[in-house]
């Protein structure tokens, strides 16, 4: 029997392999072990123990952070879901026609354009609306993290839409269903692992965010990521560790939760 | 039988679809006009590209035609949306709900007609068992095999009682063997439900077999309407007699003509009787067509001769491929006989024999 190409078999696969998993997990393992640390220093081992999540949980600004990270990314993934799913539908249930491709880029045009100048540009504009209109709310963040959310919702649902079957929506309006009855009837249901694995990433990719958001946030609106920034500025402790430790696991059980959910009915 | 178009299920009246625009614009149909009857098994046969599933899908609603009105039952039904037509189809790929169990599917169009519950249920298991599916009502569609969800999407098409049922090569994608029971399952189904069936397909021995009656088309035009027989037995184009079974085709001229009925001269002189076909403008040079079991071979005379090139043994009958004197190729097929063939072997002068109604004068 020929033998086909596998690349295990290549020499140095192993190491080249081993050399980037290490990479990759080695400072991230580092991490977690010394959330875990007696001692106040990041690098000197003094035993276990789960101090320094308590000190994290009890301390007032890390919680205030937290729900603030939590109520932008809510807000922001549910609003870019939306307009993702409608961007995906309008761009995939068409005929191809000129200007379809600038239409991609153009939704698209957050992953392209460098996040700093998307920060520098929105604290320039967001400056001159607060001085306008007085407001200083979350408003600015969510309507920022909306916007550099919905490509991430909407890679998704898209790549969902263009592996759906469109004689499926032909065969339910041969059917008798009127327009709005094939969306919510045949549509959506097969779209929604979709839309849901897009609004899993849109809120990771919020929760995580720091340039944008440390450029629009007014004073007080500390997310946890600027938070955790403006303390490693400072003095670091185990806290951060503890804190990223949470982060890391609360991040983990979305991407695997997105997985699962993806996985269904394809 | 003088065409009434009250008794008429559908009547395409001049209808023409072009796609594209400028010069990449092509028309997928060219003026076509038919009349489907009322319970009938009706077939658009022709090959891939010749306008049969535009003018399937025109007659569904999943498009408009440029040009010309589609009535059901008198009614113009051309620009009305899929949804308000009493029509359903039958898709080649099925296109089964897959988040819906076998029964949810066969109800969907009841449902979207607003029927009350007790209707729906009825209905369903009155499908299921139409199509002897009960066993598996709750099943999802992916857990089915191909002639299960074959039967899935017949029921389903079927459960709204729709005046027109259309069939897009529903057959294509089964092996042969279901197949074979499928066109005899349909048969059965038509038969039982009175729906008129516009079927579309590429088979000629799906079409011959099945249909009541068929439309040949090429090239966005249908050529010629009629029974089965009429289509293999009174071809009148050229394409027609070539796409359906093996054709004979002989270059002859015209010696005389009355009433259908023409005497032609052949190449090698001989003079032959054949039909021609209506509306024929009787002219000089024509092609006839003689079909390969219309004739036989003789060792004395016959109406073309040449030599005997080639042998081949089917079972059930025999080929002889005859080089005329003239050019060509001229098949004969002979059933075969366990008493043995009559001894004919290659290379031997031979001749064939036509049998009189057996040729037909052909539109080019």
């Amino acid at each position: 029997m020929a033998r086909t190409f596998a690349i295990k078999r290549q020499p140095g696969f192993a190491t080249i392999a081993m050399i980037c998993i290490a990479l990759l997990y080695i400072p991230i393992f580092t991490l977690v072990v010394y959330a875990f640390n007696e001692g106040n220093s990041v690098a000197i081992w003094k035993g276990f123990s789960l101090r320094w999540f308590h000190a994290a949980w009890n301390n007032d600004k890390v919680v205030d952070a937290s729900i603030r990270s939590v109520r932008i990314a809510s807000v922001a993934a549910l609003i870019a879901t939306v307009a993702a799913t409608m961007a995906a539908l309008a761009t995939t249930r068409t005929k191809p026609y000129r200007g379809l491709t600038f239409k991609y880029a153009f939704i698209n045009q957050p992953l392209m354009i460098p996040e700093i100048v998307t920060a520098v540009a929105l604290l320039i504009v967001f400056a001159r609306v607060k001085v306008a209109t007085g407001y200083s709310g979350l408003g600015y963040l969510i309507a920022a993290h909306t916007a550099f959310c919905i490509p991430f919702a909407y890679l998704p649902i898209r790549a969902r839409l263009e592996s759906m079957d469109l004689t499926l929506e032909t065969a339910a309006a041969d059917l008798y269903a009127k327009p709005w009855k094939v969306f919510t009837r045949v549509t959506l249901p097969l779209l929604w692992p979709g839309i849901i694995a897009g609004l899993m990433l849109a809120f990771v990719i919020s929760l995580d965010d720091v340039v944008i958001t440390e450029f629009v946030k007014s004073g007080g609106q500390d997310t946890l990521p600027t938070y955790m920034l403006g303390q490693l500025r400072r003095v670091v402790t185990p806290e951060m560790n503890a804190i990223s430790t949470v982060f890391l696991a609360i991040s983990i059980l979305i991407v695997t939760v997105f997985f699962f959910i993806s996985r269904r009915r394809t | 039988m003088p065409e009434r178009p009250d008794r008429n299920a559908i009547e395409v009246r001049g209808v023409s679809k072009i796609f594209g625009t400028g010069e990449s614009q092509v028309a997928a149909l060219d003026d076509v006009s038919v009349s489907i009857r009322e319970n009938e098994f009706f077939t658009l046969l022709g090959p891939s590209g010749c306008g049969k599933t535009t003018l399937l899908r025109l007659i569904a609603g999943f498009d408009f035609p440029t040009n010309g009105q589609i009535l059901l039952h008198g009614d113009d039904i051309a620009l009305l949306p899929p949804y308000k037509r009493p029509v359903n189809t039958v898709f080649q790929s099925y296109a089964l709900f897959p988040h819906m169990t076998v029964a949810g599917n066969i109800a969907f169009g009841l449902e979207m007609l607003g029927k009350p519950k007790a209707e729906i249920e009825a209905r369903v298991a009155a499908m299921l068992k139409l199509v002897k599916m009960e066993a598996l009502r709750d099943r999802r569609t992916s857990q089915i095999s191909g002639g299960q969800q074959q039967r899935v999407a017949l029921a389903r098409a079927l459960a709204p009682q729709p005046k027109v049922l259309l069939l897009d090569e529903p057959l294509s994608a089964l092996d042969y063997k279901l197949r074979k029971e499928m066109q005899i399952e349909l048969k059965r189904l038509q038969h039982e439900t009175g729906i008129t069936f516009i079927f579309v397909t590429h088979d000629q021995e799906e079409a011959l077999t099945m249909s009541d009656r068929i439309a040949v088309m090429s090239a966005g035009k249908i050529l010629q309407v009629g029974s089965p027989r009429d289509i293999y037995d009174r071809p009148a184009e050229r394409f027609v007699a070539d796409f359906i079974g093996e054709s004979n085709f002989l270059d002859a001229a015209i010696v005389s003509s009355a009433s259908g009925r023409a005497t032609v001269r052949l190449a090698s002189g001989a003079e032959l009787a054949a039909t021609l076909p209506e509306g024929f403008q009787p002219k000089d040079r024509v092609t006839v067509v003689v079909r390969p079991e219309q004739a036989r071979l003789v060792r004395e005379g016959g109406a073309v001769t040449g030599i005997l090139e080639n042998v081949v043994y089917f079972g059930t009958d025999t080929h002889f491929h005859v080089r005329p004197d003239t050019g060509g190729e001229f098949i004969v097929r002979q059933q075969n006989s366990r008493s043995g063939d009559a001894g004919f072997a290659r290379g031997d002068r031979i001749g064939v024999a036509i049998g009189e109604d057996a040729a037909q004068v052909l539109k080019d």
